[in-house]
């Protein structure tokens, strides 16, 4: 049954209108057997917790291409923690920062600010699906 | 010959309109003092010998009413997220015609009820969560209801999941539960029609009665439903048409009243502009939105509040302490006339005000976001630029002197390019002040009340059919 689907949000944060991995983002999850809330591009923090609540989501996938992900990226842990989700599954990926940065560093810092799972460029939906599937079970969800 | 009569029982007035269907034409119209506190007959008769006696005596093959007497509908919204649920709630009960009293959203604290007891709504809608989506907020919020021991009729529609368990815990105290589909069953997406029928169903069967309406019964047919939502119904029809009446597209209707200015959209609203991106909650293509502190009396000083003295004393050429000494008397005297030239200069731009800042309220907007693909605009809530038609109903702008004036407050502003207003609207009066009446005939005749309103809704002194 469609509703019994596990929910997933997925969206692109911040003032970022980069629609194209979005749209294989939803596909790739959509395929996978997920019910994807897509937020699409131009995504506040609040949209994404609002969503999340109203949906009872399992996970939040955050998109940022543009290089301002740290300003944008900062805080949404606590938004959830604020808002009684706590310990919702966060993921994050794209061009997190500008420039060439060794991506053990970047990947420390948004793992600092409370992400499960930070991906670099260039990763496949695969990877991630398998990550999900993995950290959902942990919590005894099956995808 | 096939006559009508379509009565809309007022907080005030009992207005009555007399019509013959088969010919198309408004027979008379008249008003009495609504007595709903007594017999509602009792002002209703009182009307027919006023159009008895333009008219002579007329029997009715068919009686319709519409009502917003003692208080009108009065309802509490609820739902999980301010911005989601919560208000996809409010814009149902606005829908169906209601008086919103208040919205809450998450999970309902004592006090909450303590509150939710005081308002002493006619109906409660609860809403919370998608269909599949949060369960525990609707259920913790049932439970929380259910200790309000009040008998108030209920609407459930949230979260599919859990209805029944929901109506099973309301049943438990209320005595009219029903469910309807939710009013968002996937994130973002507005199904507010089945709550608004359900709300309709549940007024015409409890609280016609509870009101005292139902003494009525015995001269009207039929009950139909509260006065916006005949308003609503009629502009939806104005707009769209029927399938052999063309209809007049995109519209805006505006009604100022003493204590609240209600505003009506029928439009998609999409970007005229192809690069915007639209965000937010999806708009319904009959939209209405009430200001509770925009009017002309009751809410005069609210209004001062919300507007500054310039804006008002700017439109009427007066002066600022002008604008405050006249607003203190109406605000003291309600049933207060202007006298002077002045006074009558005020009155019209208190209306133009509580049309601007109303309608800024309703239309959408336009944000822009400087990002490295360039600017990107973003809109919020409906586009009306295009919007072509805007009527002007009820009292306040159809008896005075200069309603297109009060109405051209609803004006896109250059100054204010990112709220999109109507940028070359026409105005329309509603002079026979007949909305209500034909979206009652709607109901049972809608190619008629199609045709009367294109007849009777003019522009300046002529029809413009």
């Amino acid at each position: 049954m469609e509703n019994s689907k596990t929910k997933i949000v997925l969206g692109v944060i911040g003032a970022d209108c980069h629609a194209v991995g979005n749209k294989i983002l939803n596909y790739a999850f959509t395929a996978a057997g997920c019910e994807v809330i897509n937020l699409g591009v131009l995504v506040s923090q609040e949209e994404f917790v609002n969503a999340a609540i109203e949906t009872n989501a399992k996970a939040i996938l955050v998109a940022s291409l543009y290089g301002h992900g740290e300003i944008d990226c900062r805080g949404l842990r606590d938004r959830c923690q604020e808002a009684g989700l706590g310990d919702i599954l966060l993921y994050l990926g794209g061009n997190l920062v500008v420039g060439k940065a060794d991506f053990t560093l970047v990947k420390k810092k948004f793992m600092d600010m409370g992400y499960d799972k930070v991906y670099a460029p260039g990763t496949l939906p695969d990877e991630v699906i398998d990550d999900l599937k993995n950290d959902l079970s942990k919590r005894g969800i099956l995808m | 010959m096939k006559n009508v009569l379509l009565i809309d029982f007022g907080s005030t007035y009992t207005k009555i309109t007399a019509v013959d269907v088969d010919r198309e034409e408004i027979l008379g119209t008249a008003r009495g003092v609504t007595t709903v506190e007594t017999d509602i007959t009792e002002g209703l008769n009182q009307a027919l010998k006023v159009l008895f006696s333009q008219t002579g005596k007329l029997a009715f093959d068919k009686v319709l009413g519409c009502s917003s007497a003692a208080g009108g509908l009065k309802m509490v919204a609820i739902g999980l997220v301010s911005e989601l649920t919560a208000e996809a709630a409010k814009r149902a009960a606005l829908g169906a015609g209601a008086k919103v009293l208040g919205v809450y959203c998450g999970e309902l604290s004592e006090y909450e009820i303590a509150e939710i007891a005081d308002l002493k709504a006619d109906i409660i809608l609860l809403a919370g969560g998608t269909d599949g989506g949060n369960k525990e907020v609707i259920l913790h919020n049932a439970q929380m209801l259910a200790t309000l021991h009040q008998d108030v009729p209920m609407v459930v529609a949230g979260n599919k999941s859990v209805a029944p368990q929901i109506v099973k815990i309301l049943s438990t105290e209320m005595s009219e539960v029903e469910h309807t589909e939710n009013v968002m069953p996937k994130l973002n997406e507005l199904n507010i029609l089945p709550a608004r029928e359900t709300i309709r169903n549940v007024f015409l069967k409890r609280i016609v009665q509870a009101k005292g309406l139902d003494k009525a019964n015995k001269m009207v047919d039929r009950m139909v439903m509260p006065t916006p939502a005949a308003v609503l119904k009629a502009a939806e029809l104005l707009s769209k048409g029927t399938d052999s009446e063309q209809g007049l597209g995109d519209i805006m209707v505006v009604d100022i009243g003493g204590a609240t200015t209600d505003v009506y959209s029928i439009a998609k609203g999409n970007p005229t502009n192809a690069t915007v991106y639209m965000h937010g909650l999806p708009e319904p293509f009959a939209k209405r939105t009430v200001e509770g502190d925009l009017g002309m009396r009751y809410s005069a000083v609210a209004l001062l509040k919300a507007s500054g003295a310039k804006m008002i004393a700017d439109y009427a050429k007066a002066s600022e302490s002008a604008v405050n000494a006249y607003i203190e008397k109406v605000e003291g005297d309600i049933d207060y006339l202007p006298q002077t030239e002045e006074e009558a200069g005020i009155e019209i731009a208190m209306g133009k005000t509580c049309t601007r800042l109303s309608a800024e309220r309703h239309a959408g907007y336009l944000e822009t976001y400087s990002t490295p693909c360039g600017m990107t605009q973003v809109q919020t809530g409906k586009d009306l630029t295009e919007v072509k038609v805007v009527i002007g109903t009820g009292g306040v702008i159809i008896n005075n002197a200069e309603p297109e004036a009060i109405l051209q407050g609803i004006e896109f502003d250059s100054a204010n390019p990112l709220t999109l207003k109507p940028k070359n609207p026409e105005y329309l009066i509603d002079s026979q002040y007949i909305m209500a009446s034909m979206g009652l005939l709607s109901e049972e005749y809608p190619d008629a009340a199609l045709r009367m309103m294109k007849k009777y809704i003019i522009r300046g002194n002529q029809s413009w059919t």
